[in-house]
């Protein structure tokens, strides 16, 4: 049983994603203060994918985890990316 | 016969749900990306009536409390239980705080005209109208979840001092940390969509 128990992440590792979550934080509320267009929507949806995938990986320990859910991850992820991909083709040339 | 917790499966069990959860939010951003691509000056104006400060304070909060539910179960798988029990409150605390902050928003919201049916939002463009409608939903659906992973964590509160969760059997905890983590994560995209959309 012990063998499917993580070993505890330790504080200061923690501690460590959480100041990088803070300054992603900084950063995306900073950009957002100057307007560049279209670009303020993809920076933003990618600095929170990079906060996503520390919370993922680190406060919910996908790293320790088997393979198969990682990939079971990106499959819900991709079905998503597809439903909305395909919204598109439809609502785009209208 | 004698039960032995699995901790793994317990584990791929709250996965498979949180992928669900993932796919219920997913359509409400489906939304906001389609009509976001329709009434862009809409959207940016309706965002720019959303207070950011508050919104700013919120994400900090959760992230935080991320955090402290985090060190909570490592603390527990380090056989530190009062310290665990510590961080568990303080993680209900953020959750209880993070609502209130959200009660504020709405309430001045509300004190605007601007709630589902309101005369105010029915006056503005149907853009704005749209923006308005998701926001609702969607923080509200959020809001429901915030309430429920803090019930959760609650709960867990309770079972480490009744010793059934414990550092042998800590499963309950690992997985109302997974739920409290999604609730983060879909924060996480909510508040750069609605709060800071120029």
């Amino acid at each position: 049983m012990n063998q499917t128990a993580h070993t505890p992440m330790s504080f200061r590792s923690l501690t460590f994603v959480w100041i990088l979550l803070l300054i992603l934080t900084g950063i995306t509320v900073g950009v957002a203060r100057f307007d560049l267009g279209a670009i303020n929507i993809w920076t933003a949806l990618g600095i929170a994918t990079l906060k996503a995938s520390l919370v993922v990986f680190y406060f919910m320990h996908l790293k320790d985890e088997p393979r198969l859910l990682v990939i079971c991850l990106l499959v819900a992820l991709l079905t998503l990316a597809t439903f909305i991909g395909l919204t598109f083709f439809d609502v785009l040339y209208r | 016969m004698t039960t032995q917790p699995d901790a793994l499966g317990a584990r791929i069990g709250m996965w498979l749900f949180l992928f669900s959860e993932l796919l219920l939010f997913g359509g409400l951003f489906l939304l906001y990306a389609v009509y976001l691509s329709r009434y862009p000056a809409d959207f940016a104006a309706g965002g720019q009536q959303l207070d950011t400060l508050l919104g700013t304070g919120n994400t900090l909060l959760l992230i935080t409390s991320s955090l402290t539910v985090a060190l909570a179960l490592s603390a527990l798988q380090q056989g530190r239980r009062q310290l665990c029990q510590i961080l568990l409150c303080t993680t209900v605390f953020a959750a209880l705080l993070f609502l209130t902050i959200k009660g504020i928003e709405w309430q001045a919201k509300f004190s605007h005209g601007i709630f589902p049916g309101g005369s105010e939002l029915e006056a503005l463009p149907a853009g704005q109208q749209i923006f308005f409608s998701l926001y609702f939903v969607t923080t509200g659906l959020h809001g429901l979840h915030v309430l429920v992973g803090a019930a959760l964590l609650l709960w867990t509160f309770g079972l480490t001092c009744r010793e059934q969760v414990t550092t042998q059997n800590s499963a309950m905890l690992e997985n109302s940390a997974l739920y409290w983590h999604l609730v983060d994560l879909i924060w996480i995209f909510i508040f750069p969509l609605y709060y800071l959309l120029l």
